[in-house]
């Protein structure tokens, strides 16, 4: 049941969901029978999905649904078994982790990985590291452009900073951060990769509503000036429900709704898993 | 602005910087004068070596995070390469001290590629895996240098791996430390400068996030191998030209002495210095070369008292207490509490 698209002008599978202002641009990602074993184990199975150039996607599920999988499938973490991926209408297959991040995906993590050690604006720095343009000799020498090369990354790394109002703790430690501010972090590391589509895991976990109303907030002014697509998992409906515009859920490793937030709430199927994991909760 | 430029001159690296300065100025400026001690004249070439080695081998540990058991090899390849092409070379070039900077830079080079092949492989390997393959490597390179036999008859030139280099009897071994040091205190110069130049530019933040958190490193677009391989054939190419310094410094160079046991050394003056720290590897380098040849006197107690000195001052630097006070001691600290005192005292009046 391969699905072997590797040009660019694929016709949308019927059910596919793109929002209206996407409709006459290409998709950012688009994915199709996307499927990974572990040994016996089937952690996602027959994936398929389309995103929109700025769209803010869903990606629910009870835990262990595989919804972290399938980020790991998405950046090449993990190899797919099945299945392939386009991004931005190129094939990632093959590539490395690396190299899916510079084709234009980045990501948070649930389990937050910064890089503790370092400041918080080194933090971002390293992030741009692919537009700073500084080759080896200047990085010796602190020559040969260095000083404008470094100047223009402090610049746009506290606009970054400022973006989220971070600027004033750009000489911190990264691991000293509170949570939040971490996690925030950790965002615009991935924006300043310059992505195209960025995928958060779990941004919300461990926030409180005021937090995560601020996050709401932030998630859409990404999407508004960085004119991305997000793709976002996340365990709170209020904030799914919110910003999504397209939701997935995943239960044991296949998708069992695709809609509007709306269509996913009335949804008879994603009702069921999640009442059912319930039910297994209380045993 | 004016407050940006103060910062600067008294910044953590500037401060080093003076520290090595004054340390050169005050030991050259004796033995320029005949005032340093015949024992103390013999280590200042030696200890410059190992403070090379260990800034080097200090990127790798330190900052790219990698354990690396064999550093002692490439100093050897350097060291054998340079002296070796410097002999051959001195029908073209006669002055043995116009040879000695190209012998340096053929040296680092040699060791670079040895530390390129060897990374290749090694460097896909993580933790206490690439520690014993970079062991392994060390001593595989230690005897295929005791293997080598060359002959070059127009230089009248023969080497023995098993037995030795004899820089005496080739005219390469500069006796006069005076001459020499110029010499390593240009190495050394441009080794603090290059590490502590990486560590504040592109290359070095994505070395330190490669250290930090590989899986994040790689969601970034880091290419975790090229930057592991640059650490690891940067730090080859200066422990090679530390190599040439040291064989042309002394009389005899054997490559059995280049050992895991010496890689253990530079090594241990890392960890006691402080990982990712520069100027902590080289106090260490200075205090830890020093203090065999301080505990001289002592003979046949002299490596007990040594170890017993090491594991004190292992203990001593797990110690928060000891962290606190030597944090104290620094001298932003001291200058901040001059000011604060300043203040107290006029709020007094
Ligand atoms: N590397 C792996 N090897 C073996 N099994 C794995 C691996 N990674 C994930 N799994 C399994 O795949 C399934 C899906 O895990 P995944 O982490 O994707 O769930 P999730 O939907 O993100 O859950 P949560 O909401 O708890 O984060 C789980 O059963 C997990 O044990
Ligand atoms: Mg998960």
């Amino acid at each position: 049941m391969e699905n072997n698209n590797s040009s660019k002008l694929v016709p949308y599978p019927s059910n596919a969901l793109v929002t209206e202002r996407d409709l006459h641009k290409p998709p950012v990602l688009e994915v199709n029978h996307l499927g990974i074993d572990f040994g016996g184990l089937t952690a996602v199975d027959d994936f398929s999905i389309i995103i929109g150039r700025t769209e803010i996607a869903g990606l629910i599920g009870p835990n262990g649904a595989g919804k972290t999988t399938v980020f790991n499938l998405l950046t090449n973490v993990y190899k797919p078994t099945r299945g392939n991926i386009l991004l931005n209408g190129y094939s990632t297959s093959g590539k490395t982790t690396a190299q899916v991040n510079r084709m234009g995906i980045a990501r948070t993590f649930q389990n937050i990985r910064l890089f503790s050690k370092m400041s918080v604006i080194d933090n971002v720095k390293v992030g741009m590291h692919m537009s700073v343009k500084e080759n080896f000799l200047s990085s010796l020498s602190h020559g040969f452009g260095y000083s404008k090369a470094e100047k223009i990354a402090n610049e746009r790394a506290l606009e970054l900073l400022d973006f989220f109002s971070m600027a004033d703790l750009a000489k911190a430690q990264a691991g000293s951060l509170p949570y939040g501010a971490q996690r925030r972090l950790e965002i615009i590391r991935a924006l300043a990769t310059n992505p195209s589509i960025v995928l958060l895991d779990e941004p919300a976990a461990g926030m409180n509503p005021s937090e995560t109303a601020e996050l709401m907030e932030n998630i859409r002014r990404i999407r508004d000036t960085f004119n991305i697509a997000i793709m976002l998992i996340e365990h709170d409906m209020s904030l799914v429900m919110g910003i999504c515009e397209g939701i997935c859920v995943l239960n044991y490793g296949k998708i069992i709704a695709k809609g509007s937030p709306d269509e996913i709430k009335k949804n008879p199927t994603v009702i069921e898993a999640y009442l059912g994991k319930k039910k297994e909760a209380q045993d | 602005m004016k407050n940006n430029v103060l910062k600067k001159l008294f910044s953590k690296n500037s401060i080093t910087i003076y520290i090595v300065v004054a340390i050169y100025a005050i030991f050259s400026s004796l033995l320029y004068t005949d005032n340093l001690s015949r024992q103390l004249t013999n280590m200042l070439i030696s200890v410059s070596c190992y403070i090379v080695l260990a800034v080097s081998l200090n990127l790798v540990v330190g900052f790219l995070g990698e354990l690396s058991l064999g550093h002692a090899c490439f100093m050897s390849v350097g060291l054998f390469t340079g002296c070796i092409s410097s002999v051959l070379m001195s029908n073209v070039i006669p002055s043995v001290y116009i040879r000695l900077p190209i012998a340096m830079i053929l040296g680092g080079l040699a060791a670079a590629a040895v530390g390129f092949v060897i990374g290749l492989p090694a460097l896909r390997l993580k933790g206490d895996y690439l520690a014993i393959v970079t062991l392994a490597c060390g001593e595989i390179v230690k005897n295929a240098i005791t293997n080598i036999n060359m002959t070059v008859e127009s230089a009248d030139f023969e080497f023995n791996g098993a037995i030795g280099l004899n820089t005496n009897k080739y005219g390469i071994y500069i006796k006069d430390v005076g001459e020499l040091l110029p010499y390593a205190i240009v190495l050394v110069f441009v080794t603090i400068i290059v590490m502590m130049n990486i560590s504040k530019s592109k290359a070095g933040r994505c070395i330190m996030a490669i250290r930090d958190n590989r899986i994040a490193a790689e969601s970034i677009g880091i290419n975790v191998t090229y930057y592991k391989l640059i650490v690891f054939v940067l730090a080859a190419f200066f422990a090679g030209m530390a190599g040439v310094l040291y064989g042309h410094g002394n009389s005899f160079a054997a490559a059995s002495k280049f050992d895991y046991n010496m890689s253990i050394e530079i090594l241990v003056i890392v960890v006691l210095g402080g990982m990712g720290s520069v100027r902590g590897s080289i106090i260490a380098a200075i205090i830890l070369r020093a203090l065999p040849e301080m505990l001289r006197e002592f003979s046949d107690y002299r490596m007990l008292l040594y170890s017993v000195l090491l594991i004190v001052i292992m203990i001593l630097n797990a110690n928060p207490k000891f962290a606190d006070l030597k944090g104290n001691l620094s001298i932003p600290k001291i200058i901040s509490r001059l000011k604060n005192k300043d203040k107290t005292v006029k709020e007094a009046k």
